[in-house]
């Protein structure tokens, strides 16, 4: 239940949107664009996220695409995360998703709720940003479309009022040889302590990571020394976690050491599934 | 007839198509809603409460806080005011109740109350609570009112010490030739049943009190009610419906004091309280935590000679159930075996933490899962097979208990048949550890189970039977129907006593102190026992009066009557008869004259010959009966990662009798559930300041679909003759050696010693490689 | 401008309320509507037990604003005919306190109708959405299970 008052909009374009929020922002209002909304609901009833707009962008139709079209494919930014699992266009990203939350909830959470929300983990960032996915934008001054590895920085890094409408990704990069789990504190719900995402591109392993930070990443560095073949796996690995982000987390899920205990693993894992079979499934 | 079969609950259809009502499903316009702003400091002195902006918010109708003329509460010891004043003693604790007319309101005013705190430092253990320098949790122990039979330690953290002294330990270990000693440990957790806690209160002008609550103790409300604020105890009518789970968690009168002084604050009108997950969690009281040592002393051939155990139960901030659990661990402290030197001191300590209540098991699953461990650790360490173990040392009729209890044939059920069961079912000759490949191993472990009830000597149970026209019958039992099925299991007892459908039997499900007999509390697995003790009585006392009246009719003795398929009829002559619908309401001879009148039957139930524990050496006789079992689980662990998954959780229990068999399964194997999801994942976990850091279900994970391994359960029948048809109790004992079982399995899979719960992953790394790793 | 008129379609009829913005779906049902088969287990979208079925899709009342509901189309536990998987859960045992039922029974409702021939893995995932306490899972696995083979029988009957 969340105790405070909002106005609710529905718009049908991520024009309208964008310009009710900036005035909304004009009048002094706080607005909040609003998709699958789980966030909203349940961080609002404790507090942790006010609004009192709500700007509801589901009626935006390219904010529900999800077609292969011109070897790209284009997800709206509101689609909820089940329907992008189901589709089966990108096999990595649908697994990726398919650890998230529970089936019903996934249902309601949204590609770019899950991208932009305020719950760190965002893991459905994870193969985006492997496949060079590109972010399409709409702002004040109009639209634009970014890599995604450009503008992500722990979540993306959107201008006040910015609007994330789709993402796309290169259909070449769908179906490469990949590699995704999540390891959790136990068993098989839960939030993660590591989820790791990688696939196999010209040779070259890539990878991001959630869980371990309390933001997800990808970092070519890591990359650049765990395809470093001149050393076995396990130093690569060791190398690795020398230069992880920081900080390490450390919370109800588990401790810093314990994580990079299983992301050690992890990592071993992905390298013997990725540099072993063409394609590997986890 | 009926008993032993699967017969569907009684409230099945009512469940299956959302039509069952659970407190909060009842609602009026006229209702108004509370909502309590909890304490953010586990131990914190509450210097001033500022509530002037929350009264200004729109639809607010009264705020309360804490006052000094409020009762302290508590059912053994009074040492928890309702709402808290003066100080906090632990993160979550009730500090207002803001009353307003929509549950959004109370909560946006709630969140407008402003709470200048002084922290305190925090109890944050049972071993914090015992040292010389703990913070006292209560400063005034020694003036709180209590039970004569609790044993509170002024200026210190200890609300009760309970001492078990049997034999002599000292001769015990002299007669000993290998020993062992271990220490154990885990902290709260939560019952965390699906509906959240709730309650109504509603004051009439002519003084009644109308609470509703989802409560397993409606009767100890009304009664707890009356003793606080010196209420007449005929003016407080208290209802149940349908109790979305309880475990245990149900049993303490808490919102129901809420909302009766939030009432109380808006001229009586009626007010809800309903715990969000969140307060449900950390504000209504949780499972029990402890900290504990055994050792154990034996002969070279496993002869078991002494035992001593130390039990720190951590009660939290207050003693609500326990020193009750402290008790109870104490009755049972050793296992199901038998030995003849027994010293215990089991004490209930305050820390800052949520408090504690009663927990599916009463303090069985964790003493258990101390003991059994440290079974399996002198199993190891004299080279013997574990079952062997405690084959060798199972308790028997002829035995004493700790509490030098007596056994014969009855009273304790047949603990070599149930290992022996186990032994067969779970191939226990193949092997304990078998390698599955390089990194998996398959691993099995075991513990045996006991448990008695060690509830009020002087609880009650009471039935009332009433007659419907057509000779199908009312039943009304005070039991609350919390999941278990027992109401069904009534219908049962009185259709074969009968000898009627059970279709033809009408079972109100819903509690309502006023007009049904009470049934002390649903609670130690003693529903289907007490109720149908009494069920069983008042089928008598229906049967004579239904030959009363046939035996004017059919002009012959009432002796020389059966009852029976809707009939009395004459024994030797079975075509001279009454039917039922002709009698159940008076009878009617063809000139007009009539007799008789609606046939209601009463019946009731107290235990006999239970004792009090004697203060020095726990004498006594705690219990009805015994029941035991012996569990099993089979694993398959990664010896890389730590991670195991569950493949069978096996139980082999001896129920006496199954009276439904369906149902009894049912209770079993949930009670596994839940016992699997206490000792593998469910545990609060507290900052260095006390505070719970996981009060949500998405931190704090039980079992979910997928995560299950497959149940085997077995049932051996031994009758306890006592009891109807010979059933034993068996609503908890699923649970009791879960934790145990699955910890010996994962330290003969991870070859070590695992004596911390909960055992994820990670505990099992810190114990393997001293938990460092960068 | 906080509140708003809607009308919502709701076990086959047209339901019209006044709601806040701010109020969930979950709590219009129960608290304006009186359909109180959806349990507020959690509020938090953890539990499942206020599972509803949107569109088609399981749907956790609690995740969901009311005002969102407006057009679509949504049955609750008490717009269900006693279906073969109601039976199923009754003949199973695959209750005991009950407060979880309505939300299993919605998302595995939910899951017969769109598939069923849904795999042991597509059973799991679906149904580690909802928590029960009092199961130990066995007896709604069975219900589900039997359901699912009636619902595919049932289909090859039509076929014929």
């Amino acid at each position: 239940m969340i105790p405070y008052d909002f106005a609710y909009h529905r718009i049908s374009t991520a024009e309208e949107a964008v310009k009710l929020h900036q005035s909304l922002r004009e009048q002094g209002r706080r607005p909040y664009y609003y998709a699958g909304g789980t966030e909203l609901i349940t961080l609002g009833r404790l507090s942790e996220v006010y609004a009192d707009a709500v700007i509801d962008i589901k009626g935006i139709a390219e904010c529900q695409t999800l077609q292969l079209e011109h070897n790209q494919l284009f997800m709206g930014a509101a689609l909820p995360l089940a329907k992008i699992q189901e589709s089966r266009f990108f096999p990595l990203l649908g697994q990726t998703i398919s650890e998230i939350a529970d089936q019903t909830a996934r249902n309601k959470i949204t590609l770019g709720g899950n991208l932009c929300g305020h719950i760190y983990y965002r893991e459905a960032v994870l193969p985006l940003l492997i496949a060079d996915s590109e972010a399409v934008i709409e702002g004040k001054s109009g639209r634009r479309r970014a890599p995604l590895n450009s503008i992500f920085d722990g979540r993306p890094q959107l201008e006040e009022g910015e609007l994330l409408v789709q993402l796309i990704t290169q259909s070449d990069y769908l179906e490469l040889p990949y590699y995704t789990v999540k390891k959790r504190r136990q068993w098989d719900i839960g939030y993660p302590l590591i989820t790791v995402a990688a696939l196999k591109k010209d040779g070259k392993i890539r990878l991001a990571i959630s869980g371990v930070c309390p933001f997800p990443f990808r970092s070519e560095r890591l990359e650049e020394i765990l395809n470093n073949h001149r050393h076995s796996p396990e130093t690569r690995i060791e190398q690795a976690v020398q230069l992880l982000p920081q900080p390490i987390s450390g919370d109800v899920e588990g401790s810093p050491e314990y994580r990079i205990f299983v992301l050690k693993n992890t990592l071993l894992d992905a390298l013997q599934a990725l540099e072993g079979e063409a394609h590997a499934h986890s | 007839m009926t008993i032993g079969k699967s017969i569907y609950r009684k409230e099945a259809l009512e469940k299956v198509t959302g039509t069952a009502k659970y407190t909060d499903d009842y609602t009026s316009p006229s209702m108004l809603h509370a909502k309590l702003v909890v304490s953010t400091h586990a131990h914190a002195i509450i210097k001033a409460i500022d509530t002037s902006e929350a009264l200004k918010a729109p639809g607010v109708r009264a705020i309360v806080t804490g006052q000094p003329d409020f009762p302290l509460t508590g059912e053994e010891i009074h040492d928890r005011p309702p709402i808290a004043y003066g100080k906090v003693r632990h993160h979550g604790e009730a500090v207002a109740i803001v009353v307003a007319d929509t549950p959004h309101m109370a909560k946006k005013a709630a969140e407008l109350v402003k709470v200048d705190y002084e922290p305190l430092p925090v109890v944050n253990s049972p071993t914090d609570a015992i040292s010389a320098s703990a913070p006292l949790v209560h400063e005034q122990l020694a003036k709180y009112e209590k039970i004569q039979h609790v044993y509170p330690e002024p200026n210190t953290n200890i609300a009760d010490r309970v001492k078990i002294r049997k034999g002599h330990i000292e001769q015990g270990w002299q007669e000993s030739e290998v020993t062992v000693e271990a220490r154990f440990s885990f902290g709260p957790s939560d019952h965390a049943a699906m509906e959240t806690r709730c309650a109504t209160a509603e004051i009439r002008p002519d003084g009644h009190i109308l609470i509703s609550s989802s409560s397993q103790a409606p009767y100890m409300i009304k009664k707890l009610m009356s003793e606080y604020f010196k209420l007449d105890a005929g003016k407080i009518i208290v209802t149940t419906p349908l109790v979305g789970g309880g475990y245990g968690g149900k049993v303490p009168t808490q919102l129901e004091i809420i909302a009766y002084l939030a009432s109380k604050a808006v001229g009586g009108r009626p007010v809800k309280v309903f715990n969000e997950r969140e307060e449900d969690m950390i504000t209504s009281p949780v499972h029990i935590g402890l900290e504990a040592t055994v050792k154990l002393g034996c002969r070279r051939d496993g002869v078991l000679k002494a035992a001593k155990l130390v039990y720190l139960f951590d009660s939290g901030a207050y003693s609500d159930k326990g020193a009750t659990i402290t008790r109870a661990a104490a009755a049972s402290c050793t296992g199901p075996y038998h030995i003849d030197n027994v010293w215990c001191d089991s004490l209930c300590v305050y820390t800052n933490h949520p408090y504690a209540t009663a927990y599916r098991g009463f303090s069985h699953s964790e003493v258990l899962f101390a003991f059994e461990r440290t079974m399996d650790m002198l199993a190891e360490k004299l080279g013997m097979d574990p079952l062997e173990l405690r084959e060798k040392n199972a308790i028997l009729p002829g035995h004493t208990t700790p509490t030098q209890a007596d056994l014969n044939a009855s009273n304790v059920g047949n603990l070599p048949e149930c290992i022996r069961k186990l032994k067969e079912l779970m191939k226990w000759d193949e092997g304990r550890r078998m390698e599955v490949n390089g990194r998996k191993v398959i691993a099995k472990g075991i513990a045996c189970i006991w448990k008695t009830s060690t509830i009020d000597t002087k609880a009650s149970s009471g039935v009332i039977l009433m007659y419907n026209p057509d000779g199908s019958l009312n039943l009304m039992s005070g039991l609350v129907e919390i999941g278990t099925g027992s109401k069904t299991v009534l219908a049962q007892i009185l259709a074969d006593k009968m000898k009627m459908d059970i279709s033809q039997i009408y079972v109100r499900m819903e509690v309502d102190t006023q007009t049904m007999p009470e049934h002390w509390k649903t609670v130690a697995s003693r529903g289907t026992y007490m109720a149908g003790r009494a069920v069983l009585q008042a089928a008598d006392d229906l049967i004579r009066q239904l030959k009363d009246i046939a035996s004017r009719i059919l002009v012959c003795s009432p002796d020389e009557l059966e009852v029976g398929f809707g009939k009395v009829y004459v024994r030797d002559d079975p075509t001279i008869y009454s039917k039922i619908p002709d009698i159940a309401y008076g009878h009617k001879y063809p000139n007009g004259n009539a007799i008789g009148g609606q046939i209601m039957a009463k019946g009731n139930y107290m235990f006999r010959h239970m004792t009090h524990l004697d203060r020095d050496t726990g004498a006594g006789k705690p219990g009805p009966e015994w029941t035991v079992g012996a569990q099993g689980i089979e694993l398959e662990f990664d010896t890389r990662d730590f991670t195991y998954k569950l493949l069978k959780a096996y139980a082999v229990i001896d129920i006496g009798k199954v009276l439904n068999y369906k149902a009894a399964l049912g209770q079993v194997i949930g009670a596994m559930s839940m016992g699997l999801g206490f000792a593998g994942r469910e545990s609060f976990i507290f900052d260095e300041k006390g505070k719970v850091l996981n009060p949500q279900l998405r931190t704090y994970v039980t079992p979910r679909y997928g995560e299950h391994p497959d149940y085997i359960v077995e049932f051996v029948e031994t009758p306890h003759i006592d009891a109807p048809y010979g059933a034993r109790g068996i609503g908890e004992h699923g649970l009791l050696g879960m934790p145990a079982a699955l910890a010996n399995a994962l330290s003969t899979a991870a070859g070590l010693h695992l004596n911390q719960l909960p055992l994820v992953p990670e505990l099992i790394w810190k114990a393997k490689t001293g938990g460092t790793e960068r | 401008m906080h509140i708003a008129e809607i009308t919502l379609d709701i076990n086959g009829e047209a339901r019209s309320v006044t709601v806040r913005n701010a109020d969930t779906l979950l709590y219009v049902i129960r608290d304006k509507l009186g359909l109180t088969g959806a349990k507020p287990g959690c509020l938090n979208g953890d539990c499942g037990a206020c599972t509803i079925d949107v569109d088609g899709n399981p749907m956790k009342a609690c995740l969901m604003l009311a005002v969102e509901a407006e057009g679509a189309t949504i049955t609750t536990v008490e717009g269900l005919k006693y279906t073969s998987l109601q039976a199923q859960f009754v003949d199973k045992f695959a209750f005991q306190c009950g407060y979880c039922t309505p939300g299993f029974i919605m998302n595995a409702q939910a899951l017969i109708n769109k598939n069923p021939h849904a795999t042991d893995m597509v059973i799991t995932e679906w149904l580690e959405s909802n928590i029960c306490r009092c199961t130990g899972y066995k007896e709604i696995e069975e219900a589900v299970k039997t359901a699912l083979a009636v619902a595919r029988t049932a289909l090859q009957e039509q076929l014929k």
